[in-house]
C-alpha cells in the first residue's frame, strides 16, 4: 500500500504526513535534551566552589566546528530550495557539502577532541594537602582576587604505571601552563589559544591526592555531563549523515525522477533535523567550552 | 515573512515560483553569515569580564537564544507555519519549562528557612 500524502496536505492536519510526524519526533527531543540540561544546571549550580573547570576545552576548535555546523545547515537548506527549483545537480552538490561538513564535525570530535581529553590527567588534592601544593595552586594569589580556588593540578602523567602500580607512591606530572605560573594575573582566567603541558615536572604524593585519573567521564562532574550531552549529540549528528547519504544516492534520484516533491520534502524533514541538531550545539558550545 | 508557496504544476508557473525560491536563498545565506558573525561575538564576549560568572552565562545565553531563534525562524520555518505545528511547540515548551521547573524544586527547602 502507497503511504498517503507524501506530497500533498492531509484535510484534518492541512499538512503532509512526514512535516508534522518530524514536529512530535522534534517536541520529544527537546523532553529528551531539555532533561539532560536541567541535569547540567542543577550539577553546575551545586558544584562547590572551585569544582566547575573553566577553560579545559579547545576553543578555537570548538569554534571551527560550530562554524562548520552552521555552514551545512545554510547548505541543507540551500539543498531543499535547490529542489523546489527542480535543479537537482545543484541538490546533489549541496548535499555532498552537507554530509562533508557533518563527517568532519565527527572526526575532529572522536579523533581530535575526545582523544586528547582521555590522555589529560587531573589530581584532586585533599584539603589538608592544598597548602603543601601552594607553589603550584597559588590560592593565596587567588583568595586575594575573590576567586575560585583550585584544587587539582592537571597536565601529562609521565609515570602512567603509576595508576596501577600500588608500590608507586607519587605521580610525576608534566604540569599545564597554569600550575606551573599560578600567580600570574594572565592565568587567572582561560585563554583563547590553548596552551600545551609545560616540561616541568611536579611530583604529587597519592596520600595527599583525593582521587587522580584521566580526563573521562567519570573525572569529574563537568566531564560527565560534557561526553553525555556532547556523545549523545554526535550521534544525532551521525544519524543525520546516514540519513544525508542515503538522500544523496542514486536510489534518491528514483524517487526524485517520480515525483521531485517527494524528495524536497524529505530533503525538508531531514534538514529540519538537521537545524534542531544545529540548534542544540548553539547552547552546548556556550556552556561547555565558554563558560 | 512567507515561505516558498507549494509547487503548481502549471510549468509557467513554475518559473515565477522558482523566482521567489531564488530569493529566499539570499535570506538563508545572510541568516548563515549572521549566525557566524554571532558565534565570533558570543566567543569575544566570554573573555570580556561582565563582573560575575553568573553575569557572563547571562549574556553568552541570551546570544545563544537569539543565534536559535534565528534557525528556529528562518530554517526551520516557524516564521510562518501551519497553526497544528505551532499547537504542538506551545505544548513542548510547556512541558519542558515544567522540566526545569521540577529542577529548580531541588532547591526549595520550606524546613530550615
Amino acid at each position: 500500500m502507497e503511504i498517503p500524502y507524501t506530497v500533498s496536505n492531509r484535510p484534518d492536519t492541512g499538512l503532509w504526513n512526514a512535516k508534522i510526524g518530524i514536529w512530535l519526533f522534534l517536541a520529544s527531543e527537546v523532553m529528551l535534551f531539555g532533561g539532560l540540561f536541567s541535569a547540567y544546571i542543577f550539577l553546575r549550580i551545586d558544584a562547590p566552589p572551585g569544582h566547575w573547570p573553566h577553560g579545559l576545552l579547545n576553543v578555537p576548535v570548538g569554534t571551527m566546528n560550530t562554524a562548520i555546523l552552521i555552514a551545512s545547515s545554510v547548505t541543507v537548506v540551500l539543498a531543499w530550495a535547490a529542489l523546489k527549483m527542480r535543479k537537482y545537480r545543484a541538490y546533489w552538490w549541496y548535499m555532498l557539502i552537507t554530509i562533508l561538513c557533518g563527517v568532519i564535525f565527527l572526526t575532529v570530535k572522536l579523533v581530535y577532541e575526545w582523544p586528547d581529553k582521555f590522555q589529560h590527567f587531573g589530581a584532586y588534592l585533599k584539603p589538608a594537602a592544598l597548602e603543601k601544593y601552594e607553589q603550584y595552586l597559588g590560592n593565596h594569589h587567588l583568595e586575594e582576587k575573590g576567586l575560585p580556588l583550585r584544587t587539582e593540578i592537571t597536565g601529562h602523567l609521565h609515570n602512567k604505571e603509576a595508576l596501577k602500580d600500588p608500590n608507586i607512591h607519587e605521580y610525576e606530572v608534566a604540569v599545564d601552563p597554569i600550575y606551573a605560573d599560578p600567580t600570574n594575573p594572565q592565568m587567572d582566567r582561560p585563554h583563547f589559544w590553548p596552551k600545551h603541558a609545560t616540561d616541568k615536572i611536579v611530583t604529587i604524593e597519592k596520600a595527599d591526592v583525593e582521587r587522580a585519573g584521566f580526563f573521562t567521564p567519570d573525572h569529574n562532574t563537568f566531564f560527565a555531563t560534557y561526553f553525555t550531552i556532547t556523545g549523545l549529540h554526535g550521534l544525532h549528528v551521525l544519524g543525520g549523515v546516514l540519513v544525508f547519504i542515503y538522500m544523496w544516492l542514486p536510489v534518491s534520484k528514483k524517487i526524485y525522477q517520480r515525483n521531485p516533491e517527494h524528495l524536497a520534502n524529505r530533503v525538508e524533514v531531514s534538514g529540519l533535523f538537521w537545524h534542531f541538531v544545529d540548534l542544540i550545539w548553539i547552547f552546548v558550545f556556550p556552556l561547555f567550552y565558554l563558560l | 515573512m512567507n515561505n516558498p508557496p507549494d509547487v503548481s504544476p502549471d510549468p509557467a508557473e513554475h518559473e515565477e515560483y522558482a523566482h521567489g525560491v531564488h530569493q529566499h536563498v539570499m535570506r538563508y545565506i545572510m541568516v548563515g553569515a549572521t549566525l557566524l558573525v554571532f558565534t565570533l561575538i558570543t566567543v569575544a564576549l566570554s573573555y570580556v569580564d561582565f563582573g560575575t560568572p553568573k553575569a557572563n552565562i547571562g549574556v553568552a545565553m541570551a546570544v545563544a537564544t537569539f543565534k536559535a531563534a534565528l534557525v528556529a525562524a528562518i530554517f526551520m520555518h516557524l516564521a510562518a507555519e501551519k497553526r497544528l505545528i505551532y499547537r504542538v511547540l506551545i505544548f513542548t515548551g510547556f512541558f519542558v519549562l515544567g522540566l526545569f521547573w521540577l529542577t529548580f524544586l531541588a532547591w526549595y527547602d520550606p524546613v530550615s528557612r
